[in-house]
């Protein structure tokens, strides 16, 4: 493997993985603040991308439309944190899980009724068309590292909001303590559906910047969602830091294992062979690195709360 | 008296369900028939899953794992019997078979094994972690499925022959529902014995107080581990009749859809009701069934009302059926 | 009742526990022990680490350092279900019953432990005479009788603590560790306790946590006083009375 290779897929693994932390995000702070498993996060995501293809397709756009999907997806989660969700922080999880699984089935049938049954695909806007030269000599598209150049700016924003802001410091009071935050006088509806409004919107910003890179259909949200899912349980529940680092892991595993698995077994089996084997394994490894800090630290890498 | 009631409202909902079949037979309507024992094998499916989810507060978003493997484990011992193959070569050969009892061995013998594993990996943790790891362990079984190439990969696997059941023709379909039916009683009594024995009683107070059966000197941990396995060798049952049924298994038996679908059964019918599951089955066939041939955006409708029972309507049909649950 | 060999060693001993959570020394240091036939309470001001003891004697909390010896074996190592298998008692300071079960069911189940396995799939429980008898025995012990049927929810907050006690017993326990049983009971129900807990003792000798100094006073013959993570005093009741160091931890914190 010549080196070219080995860092364009290393930076593809950062883009994957910046993404997967824009999602899991919002899940791990809903969490964390309102004690609610959201399945419907992937909708979100995929409200992102449908609002952006759309937006950027009729005015042609794609600024205009990132921003569209990004607020329209926090105008989502708003709504749906409204009109449903709160309902559901004093029940049990298997409230919440059916619930949410109800509202995957009510946005994908709504999706597909309001954008129609086939894909919509966006294009990468003009000023990031381009590639640059890697060290070793391989091009590298500009809009790929723009995202990561997103992705990591959204995490710092985020950092900052939480630990430098008022709302950050009453999202931490919530973390801790529900009832002392209530003491305080903060209104906590408002915070919680604040909170999840900002969960949404960045699942919709990163739904929104993903849809350039692939088809936006429905569907596209649950396989991130239970990506998403794995890189909060390797990076501990309710903790931003830990979905930052679970991330950047998952994300590079799994694109370093595609690539890496399938040569390995090149060397041992017969190459129609060795293919075959190595993308089943591939597919499976991040789930075994997620069985792997199981077993190390059952509470995630970075526990939130002791 | 609740019980007496509970019990009686099975008892109608099963008899009610062969009744279907038997009419849909005699009327020469083998797609009502098949429909019923559509029934029978997803509400099997879900009594497996309310042994964990519901008598034993285990909430496992990932049984389509278990039901899929079920389904793969019959339809590839099915492919090397139709190809003349042996399943296993080495360290001793194993030929294929197309008769189901064996399937349904080997089924449960596969199930037990992932869930045993799974479940020693998952039951570490416990609320929400265990929803979204019991979810990434069904969905790596799926990528795996959809990536290994040797048995259809991601276009699935016909079962051109369906099996056979000794003393019966499994192409009848009264005589296919008659298994499916069969297994689904098994599965009811064997569920309630157990329930009611020791191990249901120590299972029952690791949901509603784990510390509280730790103090009594049981360990919660191998009392949950065994419901666990238990549950979901019966749905990997269910996966191996289903396959033979659809004579087709395909990875999307085992999506986090489906494993949806499978909890979705299980509070329609109301949680922690032995038969609830057949009747959440029941309705959840007869509405795609009917809703769904009448519009296709039965999927928003069917989201809608589940928003609805959750929010408004706890206890699901057995709830509405036999009242409040109760204890003795 | 036990065997000679046995009957030297005291029921419980906690032997130089040490536990401390980040900075905080919850547990410094602290050694008692529980001889037969004896009340011992331990007192101490709230945050004086008595429920982190209690943890590490029930299992639950590993000590940094130190050893808890049931009946003379060393159990440091074993876990909340087998120390209650090797007879260990407990009831909690927050009820923890399952509410929608029975009051015998809950009692049945402390009993299923002590009668064998609980990977029993097939005989039903609620036709396993022994295991209803022994549950209606507890409960008729604690004065329950009659009330056996009724869910726990049903019950009021005193009989709830009791049904607790009636689990411990089940268990057939070599030692007792009651987690303030009085809290609520009122004086009525407080006298019949502490009437059951003086003929308990000769069974299986008790650990009592108890905020209520007067039942202290009344029932214990010895009392450990925990105060900041460490013992600062132990002796018989008398001795106790009349320690300044207790009397100042008292009166200047409580």
């Amino acid at each position: 493997m010549t080196w070219a290779l080995l860092i364009e897929q290393i930076l593809n693994g950062v883009q994957l993985g910046v993404m997967l932390f824009l999602t899991a995000a919002g899940l791990t702070l809903v969490f964390g603040v309102m004690g609610l498993i959201n399945l419907a996060h992937g909708s979100l995501y995929m409200t992102g991308a449908f609002v952006c293809a759309w937006v950027a397709g009729s005015t042609g756009s794609f600024w205009l439309g990132l921003g569209a999907g990004a607020l329209a997806a926090a105008a989502a989660g708003a709504v749906v944190e409204v009109a449903v969700l709160r309902r559901l922080y004093d029940r049990d999880h298997l409230d919440q899980v059916l619930a949410t699984f109800a509202l995957i089935l009510v946005f994908s049938e709504g999706a597909r009724w309001i954008f129609g049954p086939q894909p919509l695909w966006l294009d990468t806007p003009e000023a990031l068309s381009g590639a640059v030269s890697l060290p070793g000599g391989a091009a590298y598209p500009v809009y790929r590292l723009a995202i990561i150049g997103a992705g990591i700016g959204a995490a710092l924003l985020l950092w900052a909001l939480i630990s430098r802001t008022r709302l950050g410091m009453r999202i931490r009071a919530g973390e801790s303590d529900r009832e002392m935050i209530g003491a305080l006088g903060v209104d906590i509806r408002t915070l919680y559906t604040a909170v999840f409004a900002l969960g949404a919107g960045l699942a919709g910003f990163a739904g929104a910047m993903v849809g350039a890179l692939q088809s936006v259909q429905v569907g596209m949200g649950e396989p991130v969602l239970i990506l998403a899912f794995v890189v909060i349980v390797i990076g501990g529940i309710g903790s931003v830091k830990g979905a930052f680092v679970g991330a950047l892991l998952v994300g590079v595993t799994d694109t370093m294992g595609r690539v890496l698995l399938p040569m390995a077994f090149a060397g041992l089996l017969p190459p129609s062979e060795a293919s075959g084997v190595g993308a089943a394994l591939a597919s499976m490894l991040i789930y075994v690195l997620m069985a792997g800090v199981l077993v190390w630290r059952p509470q995630g890498l970075f526990p939130a709360n002791g | 008296m609740a019980e007496r009631r509970e019990l009686l409202a099975s008892l109608l909902l099963l008899v009610a369900l062969a009744g279907v079949a038997l009419w849909a037979d005699a009327a020469g309507e083998p797609y009502y028939v098949n429909l019923a024992s559509r029934v029978a094998i997803l509400g099997l499916a879900g009594v497996g899953l309310n042994l964990a989810l519901g008598f034993g507060g285990m909430v496992s978003f990932g049984h389509a794992a278990f039901f899929g493997l079920g389904g793969y484990a019959c339809g590839i011992i099915a492919w090397h019997a139709g190809n003349y193959e042996p399943v296993l070569t080495w360290p001793f050969e194993v030929e294929g078979t197309d008769r189901m009892p064996p399937i349904w061995g080997v089924a449960a013998l596969v199930c037990g094994a992932a869930a045993a594993a799974i479940g020693a990996l998952s039951l570490r943790t416990s609320g929400v972690y265990f929803i979204m790891i019991t979810l990434a362990f069904a969905q790596m079984i799926y990528w795996f499925a959809i990536s290994w190439p040797a048995y259809g990969g991601e276009d699935g696997l016909s079962i051109y022959v369906r099996n056979g059941f000794p003393g019966l023709d499994s192409y009848d379909p009264l005589s296919f529902f008659a298994i499916a039916f069969g297994a689904l009683l098994v599965a009811l009594a064997v569920s309630g014995r157990l329930l009611g024995a020791r191990f249901g009683a120590a299972l029952t107070m690791a949901r509603l107080n784990p510390v509280r059966l730790a103090t009594a000197g049981i360990d919660p941990f191998p009392v949950r581990l065994t419901g666990f396995v238990i549950s979901a060798v019966i749905t990997g049952w269910a996966g191996a009749i289903y396959a033979d049924l659809n004579g087709f298994v395909s990875p999307s038996m085992l999506s986090w859809h489906q494993s949806g679908e499978l909890i979705v059964f299980v509070i329609l019918g109301g949680v922690g009701r032995l038969a609830g599951p057949v009747a959440g089955a029941a309705a959840y066939v007869a509405l795609e069934t009917f809703v769904g041939g009448a519009t296709e955006r039965w999927p928003l409708i069917l989201g809608l009302a589940l928003l609805g029972v959750v929010l408004f309507a706890r206890g699901g049909i057995m709830g509405a059926l036999a009242g409040k649950a109760r204890h003795d | 009742m036990t065997e000679p060999a046995l009957a030297s060693a005291p029921a419980l001993a906690v032997e130089g526990l040490r536990k401390a959570f980040g900075g905080l020394t919850a547990t410094d240091d602290v050694s008692l022990d529980l001889r037969a036939g004896e009340i011992h309470a331990l007192i101490g001001p709230n945050g004086a680490g008595k429920s982190t003891l209690i943890g590490q004697i029930a299992g639950w909390i590993a000590p940094d350092t130190g050893r808890v010896r049931l009946g003379g074996r060393d159990v440091t190592a074993l876990g909340v279900a087998e120390r209650a298998r090797l007879g260990l008692g407990r009831s909690f300071q927050v009820s923890s019953l399952a509410a929608p079960l029975s009051a015998r069911r809950n009692v049945m189940l402390a009993a299923q432990a002590r009668a064998g396995s609980s990977f029993r799939f097939w005989g039903q429980v609620r036709r396993d005479r022994d295991l209803v008898a022994a549950a209606d025995a507890a409960l008729a012990r604690v004065g329950l009788a009659g009330r056996e049927g009724l869910p726990t929810a049903e019950l009021s907050h005193g009989e709830r603590r009791l049904v607790e006690v009636a689990c411990a017993l089940a268990l057939g326990p070599k030692a007792l560790l009651l987690d303030e049983p009085m809290a609520g009971l009122g004086a009525e129900g407080s006298a019949a306790l502490a009437d059951l807990l003086e003929t308990l003792k000769t069974e299986a000798p008790i650990l009592l946590v108890e905020h209520d100094m007067d039942a202290v006073f009344r029932l214990a013959d010895r009392v450990t006083v925990l105060v900041a993570g460490r013992v600062i005093a132990s002796g018989p009741v008398a001795e106790i009375r009349a320690d300044a160091e207790v009397r100042r931890a008292y009166l200047g914190e409580d």
